[in-house]
């Protein structure tokens, strides 16, 4: 087994289990967690294609990584202040229960 | 395959199995930090410098105090009585399953035509500075107006309303 199929498998699983805790949990902030395990799986992959990939020092998969880790971020921000806007709202996280638009 | 990576990818997946399993969302978070801490160790064994110290920074430091508060505030950390799980669970495992086995199944078949260069990359910060500075300055402006947007829309989204309900 070659080092970057490692890393894929490696970010392949990590992805799974990110896909699973959002499809599973019924918190929001728990499906969240697993939306931003799901992003690193990703950004894993393009630094293990950076690594080992014929043209390291042209960057681009590590630029692509530095910009996802930020969008990431941006997405993480957005995503709890709307949670907590409908606990204020609803009075609860648990995605069951959010089954109406109008409050 | 070295041993510090086998070391490395079994703290990261011990963790993210934690966070998405736990019962406690308290609990789940934390564990969320070790899987992000884990991450950017393997960034570090990728010879990513930039890309691990900026993982440390932006998740451990910035996203998982942001998940901490958002549980606390919303009294998350109350198991619920019905269970953690959703109604239809079973659904989601058998999906999670189903799209692991298709990529580890495209990884193990195209293992021959993957790349395999073994040379260290000698990349400095100065070099990642010029690219941010030269190649890549339009997505750093279009990054920037991204984060001052969701920074704005973020605190907008969690205001209370209490003069707009007058």
């Amino acid at each position: 087994m070659t080092p970057l199929t490692g890393y894929l498998l490696v970010a392949a699983l990590l992805f799974s289990i990110g896909l699973a805790g959002a499809l599973t949990r019924r918190n929001a902030i728990l499906v969240l967690i697993g939306i931003e395990l799901m992003l690193n799986a990703a950004n894993l992959n393009l630094i293990a294609f950076w690594r080992y990939g014929p043209h390291p020092e042209a960057l681009t998969g590590m630029m692509f990584a530095i910009f996802s880790i930020a969008v990431a971020a941006a997405e993480a921000a957005v995503g709890l202040g709307l949670v907590i806007q409908i606990h204020r709202h609803a009075h609860t996280t648990d995605l069951d229960r959010m089954n109406r638009m109008r409050g | 395959m070295s041993f510090v990576f086998y070391v490395l990818a079994a703290i990261t997946l011990a963790g993210a199995l934690a966070a998405v399993l736990l019962k406690n969302t308290v609990h789940c978070a934390l564990a969320l930090t070790v899987a992000f801490a884990g991450l950017a160790l393997l960034f570090l064994e990728l010879d990513a410098q930039f890309a691990g110290f900026a993982q440390i920074l932006v998740y451990i430091g910035a996203v998982a105090i942001l998940v901490v508060f958002a549980i606390l505030l919303t009294k998350g950390s109350e198991t619920p009585k019905d269970g953690v799980y959703s109604k239809n669970w079973l659904a989601g495992l058998v999906i999670a399953a189903g799209v692991f086995a298709v990529l580890g199944w495209a990884v193990l078949q195209s293992a021959a035509v993957l790349p395999h260069e073994s040379a260290k990359p000698e990349v400095t910060v100065l070099q990642i500075g010029n690219a941010l500075m030269g190649r890549y300055v339009l997505p750093l402006e279009i990054v920037a107006l991204l984060l001052t947007a969701a920074l704005i829309g973020a605190v907008i989204v969690a205001m209370h309303e209490k003069e707009g309900a007058e």
